[in-house]
């Protein structure tokens, strides 16, 4: 067996790694609830393993996500997590044909180069040697691509990187050497022994012309060794721990095993699968806009990891959800947020004084919700709207709302949710009610989620579209040019994108603007920014108008009576409920209807 | 006595060696905009929970800030957290965060 003292800081250092992961892991997984370690023994012999072996691929190893993003940041990420790995495969394979042996000892294929010179001793011996020197360009390449990252990141589609740690600039650091220091330890050999591929062949020969490389080439090879022991060593306790981590991330969720409000081990997982990219920090309103630092998520699950958690940093988030749209690893990072919110809530509750009583039963039930009692005309639409379609509703809500529970469970109030939960389950179940229509995105989400309703729950531009096509409304195109505005929680929460656009082509001459869908910007008065000041509000309120004002639309039209009370404050165009639009648009085609008659009445 | 259809009220006096002003200093520390409500009571005309009880966050704040504590915990764990008053306030306090502050203050203190 081949063997010299420089191997053992890499296999000290690959020990260590291997026992820290282990005992993490198994530490992680036997704390799961017992629901989900089921679900985890089940997945195990199921067909899912081969689902999460394909992500795991896409994501881990080609990072197709990043790819999305940047072209550029994605093959960065490709050269290290694909290269690497395909060196030690390429690398073990070679040590195993040479040797003629099914097993060797770990380091012999990292380090077969400095104990094998004759290349005329196994088969594809020179094959080899051109795939290992273009596979080892490929990840030096990415090196390259990471180091220019550092010094202007905005080549990479990236305006602002994250302010790194010491523990992960030393990792960093490491990780940048291990394979400069392997290309230089290779051809070093090479110019010794006149072997090599493509790359440490042609390098060593010209490094031989100059250097005395039989001092230096023993030298690299122990400082290429411990620059791999000591990034081992290292990176469980440093962002690098996402390397390993998002794999068994990708497993369990793949497994059904999701993140809930509570934090536990599956959210530790999560946190840990954090690579600290960076790449929630440009999409941040808060730092875009109201110039609000260190709350993106990448610092706060890293304050999360360190047991540094803030107060005021778990309250000051949006939770508008645009970090979660981009984030790589596809970590659920508001309810992670919320998590740690939980964990901090106080104070008692008393909802003794609702007692809600249901005045009669009907098929369809309109829940206003309370924010839609501070915009009535939006109301007053939804019910000329109903009435018009002849619909037999009920109108739950009439002389003031239960809070649907929504807004104490982002502030981490989950009990004290769960009491209005139940006082309204309980008058939505009396109703009878087949369907459930709500005009505020807020209830929605909870009415979808947490509520366990087993009834329809449509958004009221779910359901205007549903009447249109039932034609029982009939919509009117009026010369109005439109912007639409997609509220964080029914857009990026609830999924709801197109009905209001439908919606707004039938009644107006719609023009989509750049930041929607799922780019769409939060109208900066969300329910989830506890600790913002009303200047912060103000500033994302103005940065967020700015886009919608951008083509000069008529009027601004959105689905939520939050976003609309905050943009009617000070928007140049006119800010409409897309119900008010609806109801406008039906007037309008009620007029046209009239003139028909009377012109053929005449 | 002779009936003038008005009468005299209980005398209240401020007594300010009793008043309890921890919750005031600790909401005004934590939450700023605490110190600029006007006292119009918008946020109570708009209270979800108003609406059904007696529930009042601007006699909640006074209270607080004239250091009756007594009062405070049972008026305010009434609160929905809706957020409606802080949509409605004109002076952009932060009312949300008020009240978490009051409820966190109650806790610290033991009241």
């Amino acid at each position: 067996m081949n063997y010299d003292p420089f191997v053992i800081p890499f296999c000290a250092g690959v020990i260590i790694l291997a026992i820290t992961l282990v005992y993490r892991y198994l530490y992680w997984i036997f704390t799961l609830s017992k629901a989900d370690k089921f679900k985890f023994l089940k997945g195990i012999f199921s067909f899912r393993i081969f689902k999460a072996g394909k992500e795991v691929f896409l994501e881990s190893l080609l990072h197709r996500k990043i790819f999305k993003i940047n072209p550029l940041l994605g093959y960065m990420h490709m050269s290290f997590a694909l290269g690497w790995l395909l060196l030690i495969i390429g690398g073990s394979i070679e040590s195993k044909i040479h040797s003629h042996r099914p097993f060797n000892a770990p380091y012999e294929p990292i380090f077969f180069k400095f104990f094998n010179h004759d290349i005329s001793s196994y088969a594809w011996a020179n094959e080899f040697q051109f795939l290992m020197d273009l596979l080892l360009l490929f990840v030096l390449s990415g090196v390259m691509l990471a180091l220019i990252k550092r010094i202007y990141s905005r080549m990479f589609g990236m305006k602002k990187t994250t302010r790194l740690k010491l523990g992960d600039w030393l990792a960093m650091m490491t990780l940048w050497f291990i394979f400069p220091l392997r290309f230089l330890a290779e051809s070093f050999t090479s110019g010794m022994y006149h072997n090599g591929g493509f790359l440490t062949g042609s390098a060593g020969t010209f490094f031989a012309s100059f250097l005395p490389l039989q001092n230096l080439s023993y030298m690299t090879w122990w400082a290429y060794s411990f620059a791999l022991g000591i990034f081992f060593i290292a990176l469980p306790y440093s962002r690098y721990m996402h390397i390993f981590t998002e794999v068994v991330l990708i497993i369990l969720r793949n497994f059904g095993i999701k993140n809930c409000k509570v934090y536990n081990s599956f959210s530790a997982i999560e946190v840990h699968s954090c690579s600290r990219c960076g790449i929630c920090l440009d999409k941040c309103q808060l730092l875009k806009a109201a110039r609000i630092k260190d709350t993106q998520s990448v610092y706060f699950l890293q304050s999360i990891r360190y047991k540094n958690v803030r107060e005021e940093k778990a309250f000051d988030c949006l939770l508008c959800g645009r970090c979660q749209e981009y984030c790589p690893v596809g970590i659920n990072l508001n309810n992670i947020r919320i998590s740690k919110r939980v964990e901090l809530a106080t104070g008692n509750h008393n909802f003794e004084y609702l007692s809600p009583v249901v005045e009669k039963t009907a098929p369809v039930i309109y829940f206003a919700g309370c924010m839609t009692h501070l915009t009535p005309s939006i109301k007053i639409a939804m019910e000329s709207i109903l009435k018009a379609s002849g619909t037999e509703y009920l109108f739950l809500d009439k002389d003031g709302s239960i809070c649907c529970g929504r807004p104490l469970m982002t502030a981490g109030e989950i009990l004290k949710a769960h009491k209005l939960i139940e006082k309204n389950t309980k008058l939505i179940k009396e109703s009878g009610a087949k369907t459930l229509v709500t005009s505020c995105p807020i209830c929605l989400k909870v009415f979808k989620e947490d509520y366990l309703l087993n009834i329809e729950v449509l958004h009221h531009s779910q359901y205007i579209l549903r009447l249109q096509q039932e034609g029982k409304i009939q919509l009117n195109k009026m010369p109005v040019s439109s912007a639409y505005h997609d509220p964080c929680e029914l857009g990026r929460g609830s999924l709801v994108y197109n009905e209001p656009r439908e919606l707004l082509n039938s009644a107006t001459e719609f023009q989509e603007i750049n930041q929607s869908l799922k780019k769409s910007l939060c109208c900066g008065n969300s329910l989830g920014g506890l600790e913002l000041n009303s200047v912060q509000r103000d500033l994302i309120r103005i940065h967020a108008l700015s886009k919608l004002e951008k083509n000069n639309p008529d009027v601004i039209v959105t689905a939520c009576p939050l976003c609309k009370k905050t943009f009617a404050r000070d928007s140049k165009s006119e800010v409409k409920d897309i119900a008010e639009i609806t109801w406008l648009s039906m007037q309008n085609s009620v007029k046209h209807k009239l003139a028909e008659e009377v012109a053929l009445q005449n | 006595m002779i009936n003038f259809g008005y009468t005299l009220s209980k005398d209240r006096q401020i007594d300010f060696d009793k008043a309890d002003r921890r919750i005031a200093l600790f909401v005004r520390e934590h939450e700023p905009s605490f110190n600029i409500c006007f006292a119009c009571g918008t946020c109570t005309a708009t209270c979800s929970a108003g609406n059904f009880t007696e529930m009042n966050l601007r006699k909640i704040m006074t209270m607080v800030k004239r250091g009756y504590v007594a009062d405070v915990r049972k008026e305010i764990e009434q609160c929905m957290l809706c957020g409606k008053c802080s949509l409605a306030c004109p002076r952009g306090v932060n009312t949300r965060n008020v009240i978490r502050k009051i409820n966190q203050a109650l806790e610290l203190y033991a009241l």
